[in-house]
């Protein structure tokens, strides 16, 4: 018995029947071969599958694609255009804030969130903002400072990233039963 | 970038566009037309008789295609290989168990589905009956033969006794202090974020078979999939593609990979099994899971004069590859930079119903520098010394240093990096903070590690039971170009940056007209693969031999090229010339063109410029440092806070220090990730409490400090490049280093030891309840002097 769904993803807007137990993180990848979002747990600690939905993140693991009709997402793939890469992408390469490669698209993912909201984090806040997010490799002394780069590289192009802060929304609104 | 400027520079990696852009390509980003899904029933129990299994149930689930189980695919595939370290028995452990299960979550039962879901759904519905088992999970016990066999052939559970070392008896006969601890090293899971992902596709017609799987061994494995399936070595393909870390882990040959072969093979179609996180937990090795018993015997002015260790080295329920090698690490280490005359490690490998152990980022390594540099702060504790000057005393410093357990450390320096470290750390001024404090009622304490390791896997001479080497072949191209293979499987560690760099900077060429391949059986010589800190150290020599054999046959064509003897050729800047004739020069791309096309070389010069070169070192590198930190330990919480941690290393000569650093932070991050967080934990049934990442607990950024790095730079005598490696270094020295500084802060509560992970609960508990020895907190007296009997004093 399959559901209908409908998503805008990286600007497209996709309809495909699906098992409405798929997962989101299963869509993208399986469904639509968007493999740049990656799965590294199933208890929603690691945070590898980490998107954005209607400009907030989300653990794409943890939400039914059907219950996100209609929703804007956005995954690594969407970040910047074909060619071009985001300050935040930019930041990780140049600070070394990668090693493996494999948390660094959800860890990107939570960064631009994490920079929406505080354009100008310190230290403690970027440690803060990215603990749902699991790095095996870089001891994320490395992350920070790639984040670090972002803010500042962010500030100086003043395009990619926006500088308000994004108002909070209750989570709860985000994942509503069709 | 200038030619001859690349080795030593901290240069951006050139995988990084492909992996912050969501365009790399992990094993589970592959799907084949046609794919299939495999999914395993796992035992729930810890030791069980299977008595009967009904897949009836499963079978009407819709897109099942197949379920197979132990006793159908043990007739036609092995058992899995393991390495045996001087010759003891390796027990049957087949990749689905028929008649007992021996740990929890063996395979018992393995469904293959059309789809993911599919295949979870039918092995829901298979039925297994069990019939439970007392689990034997206390290493000691099992020893003793108090709580039953793992393995009915197998008495006291005892599957190696290792022994390396020199006679101790005078030593601790004739010693003014002896001082003896029992250490407990935790299990660890080791976690790479990309768990273990398998993708088989076997090919009717030519019967050969592509396995695309997240290992660091891709050649290693191809061999060992051969003799497991008894399929030719040569109709197999083995393919790592971009791998989502390792730490050990994946340097095996799993029952899933077995499995997803077969499967293939048996269907006609590409079988794809992937690993969630909760069955990584007890599919995947773990790592440590050691008890020492340890006693040193020394001077009353300090200087050590004996050390002996008896070692229960946990197996789990089967021997995967390298799990008694793990203890061969430990043995041959534990003196650590110490010279001593007299020493000996003794290890009791044991089975028990848990899952197997293996290497983990160190293994071996770490859990030696814990036990040595734990005691050697509780010698220095119990003679009144400061814990730094005793270590110096007693540090090796003529070398190279033929050690009593049969290795030769190489080169070292070990009071320059402690000194260095000292002084980044402020030590004296530190002693003084925390003695003042102490007064207002802080727990401040100051730990430290001047470990040595023993890596570069391995010389060829130095090995238990194979030649340690690693291959490299280079090939210019007609345009100049240059294209490498390598024999090593990075997965993280940066070598398609820091082996271009090698290459373009020995022929003066841009780095960007050097590529780096690797992880494909195909089209790589056949390596070792990348673990044990050997990447650089050997699959670097192996890269500088061929380096050199192309510019030999480069200088022969530039010497035809421009009519002069070969001898007479020098290569400078990217140019051959004529020596003391500067203008008669040709270029390196010159070159490489008339190696291929120029047909007046024919009669005199074979044609094209290819090396392939094997490196196999005369000996391992040793890695060293000092590393400092200062904790406090919150009275009110139990919690612990880095105030302040000081990593002074030296692996030689760095090709890439922005790479080194990265290998030393996440290193680091492991290491005390053990100290104060991780442990694997299996009740008496044999059920494993420790079960998701939301019970084990990896560390996240916000429970971390900022490291401080420096280095000091003692290149090795043991290969080209003068590199020790870097990557197991930062894990082994943190353990003890932030355990001695609890410990210390804590020295008012009159403890020697806690049991790692120094969680909250217990410091508070010590801090709240004035808990001594023998509650918890470290061993009894009583119970190390059982072992060590009365020949001590």
């Amino acid at each position: 018995m399959k559901r209908t769904v409908k998503l805008t993803i990286n600007g497209t807007v996709y309809e495909r029947d699906i098992e409405p137990r798929t997962l989101l993180v299963h869509f993208l990848r399986d469904e639509l071969g968007l493999t740049g979002t990656h799965i590294g747990c199933d208890t929603s600690q690691c945070g590898a599958c980490t998107v954005s939905v209607n400009g907030q993140s989300l653990k794409s693991c943890t939400a039914f694609a059907v219950q996100l009709g209609g929703a804007d997402v956005m995954t690594i793939e969407g970040l910047a255009p074909e060619g071009e890469l985001d300050p935040i992408q930019m930041g990780f390469w140049e600070q070394h804030g990668l090693q493996c490669g494999y948390c660094t698209p959800g860890m990107i993912m939570q960064t631009r969130q994490l920079l929406d909201r505080n354009p100008n984090p310190s230290e403690a806040e970027i440690r803060r903002g990215i603990e749902g997010n699991l790095c095996r490799c870089t001891g994320y002394q490395n992350i920070i400072k790639a984040v670090q780069w972002a803010a500042q590289h962010a500030k100086q192009a003043d395009t990619a990233i926006p500088t308000a802060n994004a108002p909070e929304v209750d989570a709860s609104e985000l994942v509503k039963m069709p | 970038m200038a030619p001859n400027a690349m080795i030593g520079s901290p240069i951006k990696r050139r995988e990084d566009p492909r992996l912050i852009t969501g365009h790399a390509t992990y094993t589970d980003d592959m799907t084949p037309a046609g794919t299939v899904y495999l999914h395993m029933v796992r035992s729930p129990h810890g030791h069980a008789n299977i008595k009967s299994i009904n897949v009836d149930a499963a079978h009407k689930i819709p897109g099942v295609l197949a379920i197979f189980t132990g006793d159908e695919m043990k007739k036609e595939v092995g058992p899995l290989a393991a390495v045996s370290v001087g010759g003891h028995p390796i027990p049957d452990h087949f990749s689905i168990a028929s008649g007992k299960v021996r740990c929890l979550g063996e395979i018992v039962a393995a469904v293959v589905a059309d789809s993911r879901y599919h295949a979870r759904d039918a092995a829901e519905l298979v039925e297994v009956d069990y019939e439970p088992l007392p689990a034997i999970i206390d290493m000691e016990k099992a020893y003793k033969g108090e709580s039953g066999l793992v393995h009915d052939s197998i008495p006291n559970n005892l599957a190696a006794t290792l022994e390396f070392g020199n006679d101790v008896t005078d030593a601790f006969k004739n010693a003014e202090i002896v001082v003896e601890q029992r250490y407990v090293n935790q299990r660890m899971a080791p976690n790479p974020i990309e768990n273990r992902v398998v993708l088989a596709q076997f090919r009717t017609g030519d019967e050969s078979l592509l396995i695309t799987t997240s290992t660091q061994i891709p050649h290693i494995l191809r061999t060992l999939l051969s003799g497991v399936l008894s399929i030719p070595e040569h109709l197999i393909r083995v393919v790592a593609p971009e791998v989502g870390g390792g730490f050990g882990c994946k340097l095996n040959i799993y029952a899933e990979e077995v499995i997803a072969c077969y499967a293939a093979k048996k269907l006609g179609k590409p079988v794809k099994w992937t690993e969630t996180r909760s069955e990584g937990m007890v599919a995947t090795i773990h790592g440590r899971d050691q008890i020492d018993y340890i006693r040193i015997a020394a001077t009353k002015d300090g200087m050590i004069t004996g050390l002996d260790i008896t070692a229960y080295c946990n197996m789990g329920a089967y021997l995967q590859l390298l799990s008694s090698s793990i203890p061969v690490l430990c043995g041959v280490i534990c003196n650590g930079a110490y010279a001593m005359p007299a020493v000996h490690f003794k290890a009791l490998c044991i089975y028990t119903n848990t899952t197997p152990t293996d290497a983990y980022r160190g293994a071996g390594r770490p859990e030696a520098t814990y036990m040595i540099e734990r005691l050697v702060t509780l010698l220095a504790h119990r003679l009144g010394m400061d814990p730094m000057e005793l270590r110096r005393k007693n540090f090796i410093k003529d070398f190279p240093y033929a050690s009593p357990l049969g290795l030769m450390f190489d080169s070292g320096n070990y009071a320059t990096a402690m000194d260095k470290a000292m002084e980044i750390f402020g030590y004296d001024e530190m002693r003084k903070m925390q003695a003042d404090a102490l007064k207002e009622g802080r727990y401040i304490g100051i730990g430290q590690s001047t470990y040595v390791e023993v890596c570069g896997l391995g010389p060829g001479q130095g090995m238990t039971t194979a030649r340690g080497y690693e291959c490299a072949t280079i090939r210019a191209e007609l345009t100049g170009k240059v294209t490498v293979f390598t024999g090593i499987s990075p997965h993280g560690q940066g070598q398609e940056t820091s082996f271009a760099q090698i290459v373009a900077d020995n022929f003066g060429i841009p780095m960007e007209d050097v590529i780096i391949k690797h992880g494909d059986t195909e089209n790589t010589p056949y390596g070792m693969g990348t673990y044990g800190s050997r990447g650089t150290a050997v699959g670097g020599g192996a890269l500088m031999l061929a380096v050199d054999s192309i510019k030999e046959k480069a200088k022969k064509i530039a010497a035809f090229q421009l009519e002069a003897n070969a001898e007479d050729i020098v290569f400078e800047d990217g140019k051959f010339s004529v020596s003391g004739t500067p203008s008669r020069s040709i270029t390196f791309q010159e070159v490489c063109l008339k190696a291929y096309v120029d047909p007046k070389m024919a009669p005199v010069i074979e044609p094209g410029l290819e090396a392939t070169r094997y490196f196999e070192p005369g000996n391992f590198v040793f890695p060293f440092g000092t590393h400092l930190c200062a904790t406090e330990i919150d009275a009110d919480t139990g919690d612990v806070k880095i105030l302040k941690y000081i990593a002074v290393d030296d692996c030689g000569n760095q090709i890439n220090p922005m790479l080194v650093a990265g290998q030393v932070h996440g290193g680091l991050t492991q290491g005390i990730a053990q100290a104060l967080f991780e442990e694997v934990v299996y009740d008496e049934n044999g059920q494993l409490i420790s079960g998701t990442l939301m019970d084990y607990t990896v560390p996240t950024a916000s429970e971390l400090p900022f490291y401080t790095l420096d280095h000091t730079t003692t290149p090795s005598p043991s290969n080209p490049l003068g590199v020790k490696g870097i990557g197991e270094a930062g894990t082994i020295a943190s353990t003890p280093c932030v355990v001695n500084a609890v410990v210390d802060a804590l020295r008012p509560f009159n403890i020697d030891d806690i049991q790692m992970p120094l969680r909250p609960e217990k410091l508070w508990k010590i801090i709240h309840q004035g808990t001594q020895n023998g509650n918890g907190h470290g061993a009894a007296q009583s119970v190390v002097q059982q072992h060590f009997g009365d020949d001590n004093k």
